[in-house]
C-alpha cells in the first residue's frame, strides 16, 4: 500500500470518529465537500485536533482554513505536505 | 494629492456636513419616536453616499474602505441609528463589491445602486438559529424556468420597510445542510415583507427593526456565485465587526465629549475650585483610548489582510481577531457611556439637557446582542483550541 493510500485510510477513520457526519464516511469520495456533507464548524475544529494528535503534527495557522479541511483529498495533501516538510 | 485621497476627503467632508445638519438635529426625535432617520438617509442619497464604495468604473464614488469606516464613526457621533443604517447598507455593498464576477447580474446591480441610490437591508438572522449567521433553516427552492423562491422567518430586519432591496442568507436547496448556504439579492417588487411584531426597543430605536416573514421569487442570476462560507469569512463578518465598532466608537466619543463639555462648564462657573468629576473624566479618557486603539488596529489589520489574495482572512487566527474586535468594542462602548453618565450626574441622566447621555448608553447596549457575544465566545473558545499565533 502506498503512503497516500495508507494516509487516506487513516484520515477516513479519524473523520468517522470525530467529524460527526450524518452520513457514512465510506460513501464519500476524496473530493466530496465535508461541510456540504454536514460537518459543522465546531466539529471541524475537533477533527483538526484529532488529526494533529493522530498524525503527531501541528497545522500552522496558514493551513488552518476551511479550504484545507474541506475534503478528504485536501486533508491528505496538507498532511503529506507537513510530513514532507518534517522529512526534508 | 492623489485622486484617491482627495476623493476620500471630499466624501468625508460631505459626511461631516450631513452628520451636523441632518443627523444630529433629529437624533433625539428619531430615538423618542422610534422612527426612521429619514433626514439623514435622504441627505446621504443626495450626496451619492449610498454608492460611495461602488467602484468609479461602475458609476460609484470609489472611496476607500477606511473612508467608509470613518464615515460610520462620524455619523455615530451624531445619531447612532443613522450610522447603523448607513453601516448595514455598506456591509451589503462591500460584500457584493468584493465578490463581484465580471459581467454578472451583480455588476449591473451595482450600477443601479449608483444611479438610483438604492438602500439594501440585511436578512441574515433567522428564527431558530438566532444570530448564528453560519446556519440557515429557510432554503431557496426552484420553481421552474430558472426561477427560485424562498420564505424566511426573520426576527429582526432593520429598516426593512424603508429599504429598496434585501440581501438574504438561505440554504442552497431544500436538501442542503444548515451550513451549506447562499446569499441572494432581491429587489423591491420581487419580495414581500410581512411584519410579525412591533418595534419598541431599549436602544437603536431609529433602525426600525421588527420581525418579518420574507417571501420572494427571483431568477437564479441573483444568487451570489461565491460560496457563502468564503463571503462570510473574507467580507461579511469582518466588515460588520469593523463598521459596527466604528459607529459604537462614534457614539461613545460623543458621550465622552458631552462629559467633557459638562466638566468645562463647571470649571468655568467656579474657576480654581477642585473638581472631583475632572478626575473621573480623565479616567474615562483612558477607557475611550482603549476602545479607539482596538477599533483602529482592527481596521488596519483588515486593510492589510485584504491587500493580497485575502487568504489570511480565512485563517482561524484571523477569524479570532475580528471576533474579538466585536466582543471588545461592544463591551467597551457602553462602559464609556456609563462613565460619561457618572461624570455628568443628573444632567446626563435627564433626556433634555446638552449633557444627556441616556440615548448613547441605550444605543450602545444593543452592541452585545447584535449577534450575541456568548455565541461569538463559543466560536472563539473552539478556535482557540487549534489556532497557533493569536
Ligand atoms: C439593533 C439591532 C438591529 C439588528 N438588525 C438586524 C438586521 O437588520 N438583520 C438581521 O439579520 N439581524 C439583525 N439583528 C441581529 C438579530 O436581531 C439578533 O442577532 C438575532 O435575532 C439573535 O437573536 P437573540 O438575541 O435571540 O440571540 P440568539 O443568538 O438566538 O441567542 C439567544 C440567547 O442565548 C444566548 N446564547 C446564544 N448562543 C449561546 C452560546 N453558544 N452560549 C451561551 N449563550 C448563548 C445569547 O446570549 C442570548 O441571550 C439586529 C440586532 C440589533 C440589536
Amino acid at each position: 500500500m502506498s503512503d497516500r493510500e495508507h494516509v487516506n485510510g487513516e484520515i477516513r477513520t479519524v473523520i468517522a470518529n470525530h467529524a460527526r457526519l450524518p452520513v457514512d464516511v465510506a460513501t464519500l469520495s476524496d473530493g466530496a465537500d465535508l461541510f456540504e456533507a454536514g460537518m459543522t464548524s465546531h466539529a471541524s475544529v475537533n477533527l483538526m485536533l484529532a488529526l494533529e494528535d493522530h498524525f503527531d503534527v501541528e497545522f500552522p495557522d496558514t493551513m488552518l482554513t476551511r479550504g484545507v479541511f474541506q475534503s478528504i483529498g485536501a486533508i491528505e495533501d496538507a498532511l503529506l505536505e507537513l510530513q514532507g516538510r518534517a522529512a526534508a | 494629492m492623489s485622486v484617491a485621497v482627495s476623493r476620500d476627503q471630499e466624501f468625508l467632508q460631505g459626511i461631516a456636513r450631513i452628520a451636523v445638519d441632518a443627523a444630529a438635529p433629529n437624533a433625539d426625535e428619531v430615538d423618542r419616536e422610534a422612527r426612521f432617520p429619514v433626514e439623514s438617509i435622504t441627505a446621504l442619497r443626495e450626496a451619492q453616499a449610498l454608492s460611495a464604495f461602488v467602484p468609479s468604473e461602475l458609476g460609484g464614488g470609489g472611496v476607500s474602505f477606511e473612508a467608509i469606516a470613518a464615515a460610520c464613526f462620524e455619523l455615530g457621533r451624531s445619531c447612532g441609528a443613522s450610522a447603523m443604517v448607513f453601516a448595514m447598507h455598506q456591509i451589503q455593498v462591500a460584500t457584493i463589491v468584493r465578490h463581484l464576477e465580471p459581467d454578472s447580474w451583480f455588476e449591473h446591480y451595482l450600477r443601479d445602486i449608483a444611479s438610483e441610490q438604492r438602500l439594501i437591508a440585511s436578512v441574515t438572522s433567522e428564527v431558530g438559529t438566532g444570530g448564528d449567521m453560519s446556519r440557515s433553516i429557510a432554503a431557496v427552492e426552484p420553481v421552474g424556468e430558472g426561477r427560485w423562491q424562498f420564505e424566511k422567518q426573520a426576527p429582526t430586519v432593520s429598516y426593512g420597510a424603508h429599504a429598496d432591496d434585501l440581501l438574504t442568507t438561505l440554504r442552497r436547496s431544500p436538501k442542503a445542510e444548515p451550513g451549506d448556504q447562499v446569499c441572494v439579492l432581491t429587489k423591491r417588487g420581487q419580495h414581500e415583507l410581512q411584519q410579525t411584531g412591533t418595534w419598541d426597543p431599549l436602544g437603536m430605536r431609529g433602525t426600525c427593526s421588527p420581525g418579518n416573514v420574507v417571501r420572494a421569487e427571483l431568477p437564479l442570476e441573483q444568487v451570489l456565485s461565491t460560496g457563502f462560507a468564503t463571503v462570510m469569512n473574507e467580507s461579511m463578518v469582518p466588515i460588520s465587526h469593523i463598521l459596527w465598532s466604528h459607529l459604537w466608537l462614534g457614539i461613545a466619543t460623543d458621550a465622552f465629549d458631552r462629559a467633557r463639555a459638562f466638566v468645562r462648564a463647571a470649571a468655568k462657573r467656579k474657576p480654581g475650585e477642585p473638581l472631583p468629576m475632572a478626575i473621573r473624566l480623565s479616567q474615562l479618557m483612558s477607557e475611550l483610548s482603549l476602545l479607539r486603539a482596538e477599533v483602529s488596529s482592527g481596521l488596519a489589520a483588515f486593510v492589510a489582510a485584504s491587500a493580497g489574495d485575502r487568504s489570511e482572512l480565512s485563517q482561524m487566527s484571523t477569524i479570532l481577531r475580528f471576533n474579538n474586535l466585536k466582543i471588545a468594542a461592544s463591551e467597551q462602548a457602553p462602559r464609556v457611556c456609563t462613565g460619561a453618565l457618572g461624570v455628568c450626574g443628573i444632567v446626563g441622566f435627564k433626556n433634555d439637557t446638552p449633557f444627556s447621555v441616556g440615548r448613547h448608553l441605550r444605543d450602545t447596549m444593543s452592541a452585545c446582542l447584535m449577534v450575541a457575544n456568548e455565541r461569538i465566545h463559543e466560536t472563539n473558545a473552539s478556535l482557540l483550541l487549534i489556532a497557533k499565533e493569536v
